[in-house]
């Protein structure tokens, strides 16, 4: 790895490069960094959040007590030998990071239950949401940017603005009208719960319209800069129509860094939709790391935290992966050319 | 939700000039005072306590002495309103400094660092940079306790990894002028070389963009406050209103009208006078 002083756009910047050949080398040459990757963020997540809660206020067997009714010493003891919390910190610390390569995240305090489990039980409905939500996205932010695209000042103009709302108004706020509107005003759609394919399409919307606001912005001005270049002329006299310059030409040009934003939105969405699912009343790993912060659920919040986070890298390493792949400029940075 | 400011900062997202800006911006400006005046003295614009609920009185439709109606316990919804451009901007604004502060410091160090140091520093940058804002945010939540100076706090350390990488970035730019070369070879010692002459010239970037940061940081608060995170009833915040309207939307739609067309209005004026000032003082001199 060499260090350089690039700007901070750098990594999504089109870079001109020499062809490579070595595409195979490339590719290996970025998974086997991101393993790496993927292994640090396992391990600082899971120190961090540790640390973290050891630090945190109050007694952990206190939320264990919760609810019982006659809190004697002998009790608070049992549960706290139960637990293991009597045991030193570091024993506790190694333990925990033994479990999680072993797949054990540990039982929750509060739903008594194997944390794996109850992320097992959630993560398919948030799952459902995130790609429904990005799919609806990437439709509707290419369909405006190759409609839009290099079309002038006012068409500029018209979705600059339509983009600067997409993103500037809170998105649980646009979720709230569309529920309003269409779940108590005009009662299509349930307004809570997570059955049937009706219950996922306000949520998906609103999860949707701030990401299309960002991902068309993204792609029209990739598509902008590439309608100017030469060899959109040369595809021109060529003889091909608008339709098709755009669609199979100068989109191409833009798909990289969209594909990277999504990467990168998908890999955060897993915890981005605790919002969205408060609002709909919707079962999901979001919420369930909410009620684990409000209840002081200590091993629910850590396995969250630690599961988004590999997930996160974890999806974020494949998406650069992909991207070497695809893209043989990408290749000089993994040190091919 | 926080995609904006992100996107900004990656350099996915340029802004361009377009007719008419200037006079847009200024209007912005204009909302974004009055915004600022109800913050600071919202007495001046409604009389009536946010706070006093009034059972006989609950959920009427705007009209009737109650502009805007009133809440599920009676409370004038337009006093709330009003009395929440505070928390909104103090938290916003508030969240901003913690979070230059923190940037600044960081990035100056990671700029000026070379060899292991800076690859260590900026690959871990990297990484924090690319966790969600919201997500720090939650796990500082969980750490400090739910109130409003933790949600403050929250947001800020959240949102330092993208300040500092950008002026990480910056004074890696600057550190190699004349001017600083100069500096160093008439003996000027290293902390003056990086207070004096760096810092201040490649901070220009950082400060635009923490303009739009404010923004974001509004909607960051008000997102944890609707799910519980952060303002606590019975306070009169935007986010907090419109998750205590939930339960009525069928029966008072109007409830969960007004404090989000505040909230939208207050981010969407932040956005354009922070887009001008990037078209003005950062993309020149970037491109």
């Amino acid at each position: 790895m060499t260090t350089h002083a690039l700007p901070a756009a750098a990594d999504l910047e089109v870079r001109r490069a020499p062809a490579a050949r070595h595409r195979f080398v490339a590719v290996g040459r970025t998974l086997v960094r991101r393993l790496v990757d993927i292994a640090v963020v396992l391990f600082a997540s899971a120190t961090l959040v540790f640390v973290m809660l050891q630090l945190m206020p109050g007694e952990p067997e206190d939320v264990l007590l919760r609810g019982i009714f006659e809190i004697t010493p002998a009790v608070r003891a049992e549960v706290i030998q139960d637990y293991g919390l009597d045991r030193p910190v570091l024993l506790q610390y190694g333990q925990y990071l033994l479990g999680i390569l072993q797949g054990d995240l540990g039982a929750s305090y509060q739903i008594r239950k194997p944390v794996t489990e109850i992320i097992a039980a959630n993560i398919g409905n948030t799952a459902a949401l995130a790609g429904a939500g990005l799919a609806l996205a990437i439709a509707m932010a290419t369909l405006i940017a190759l409609v839009s695209a290099g079309r002038g000042a006012l068409a500029s103009l018209v979705t600059q603005a339509v983009e600067l709302l997409a993103i500037s108004v809170p998105s649980f706020w646009i979720g709230l009208l569309l529920l309003t509107a269409f779940s108590f005003a005009i009662p299509i759609f349930p307004s809570s719960g997570a059955d049937g394919p009706l219950a996922l399409v306000l949520p998906a919307v609103t999860l949707a319209i701030p990401l299309t606001g960002v991902l068309s912005q993204i792609l029209r001005e990739r598509m902008d800069e590439a309608l100017d270049l030469p060899f959109v002329t040369t595809v021109r006299t060529r003889g091909a129509g608008e339709f098709r310059v755009r669609v199979r030409h100068v989109l191409r040009h833009a798909v990289l860094p969209a594909l990277t934003f999504s990467g990168a939105v998908l890999g955060s969405l897993l915890i981005g939709t605790a919002v969205i699912e408060t609002l709909f009343a919707r079962p999901g790993l979001g919420r369930v790391l909410l009620n684990a912060v409000i209840a002081g659920d200590i091993p629910l919040i850590m396995g969250v935290i630690v599961f988004g986070a590999v997930l996160f890298v974890v999806i974020n390493s494949l998406v650069d992966v992909l991207a070497t792949a695809v893209d043989p400029r990408l290749r000089i940075e993994a040190g091919v050319s | 939700m926080v995609v904006s400011a992100a996107a900004l900062q990656t350099g996915l997202v340029r802004s361009r000039p377009f007719p008419g800006g200037t006079v847009v911006a200024v209007v912005a400006g204009a909302v974004l005072l009055v915004i600022v005046a109800l913050a600071i003295a919202p007495g001046l614009f409604v009389q009536v306590d946010p706070l006093a609920a009034d059972p006989t009185r609950t959920l009427q439709p705007p009209g009737d002495g109650h502009p805007l109606g009133t809440d599920q316990l009676g409370r004038d919804v337009w006093a709330r309103v009003v009395h929440g451009a505070q928390a909104s901007l103090l938290l916003g604004v508030g969240a901003v400094l913690v979070s230059l502060t923190g940037g600044i410091v960081i990035g100056v160090v990671a700029g000026l660092s070379r060899g292991a140091a800076d690859r260590v520093l900026s690959r871990g940058l990297d990484i924090l940079f690319a966790f969600p804002d919201l997500l720090i945010a939650i796990v500082l939540v969980a750490l400090l306790g739910v109130s409003l100076p933790t949600l403050l706090i929250a947001i800020g350390i959240g949102a330092i990894p993208g300040y500092a990488r950008i002026l990480r970035s910056q004074v890696q730019l600057v550190r190699s002028a004349g001017y600083v070369e100069a500096a160093r070879g008439i003996g000027v010692p290293g902390i003056l070389v990086a207070v004096r002459h760096i810092v201040p010239n490649a901070i220009g970037p950082l400060l635009v963009l923490a303009t739009i940061g404010v923004g974001t940081a509004i909607i960051s608060a008000s997102a944890l406050s609707f799910v519980g995170l952060g303002a606590q009833p019975p306070t009169p915040e935007w986010g907090l209103m419109l998750s205590e309207s939930r339960n009525y939307l069928g029966l008072a739609p109007w409830l969960g009208i007004w404090p989000g067309v505040f909230l939208a209005v207050t981010v969407i004026a932040i956005n354009v006078v922070g887009r001008r000032l990037q078209r003005r003082f950062v993309s020149g001199a970037a491109r």
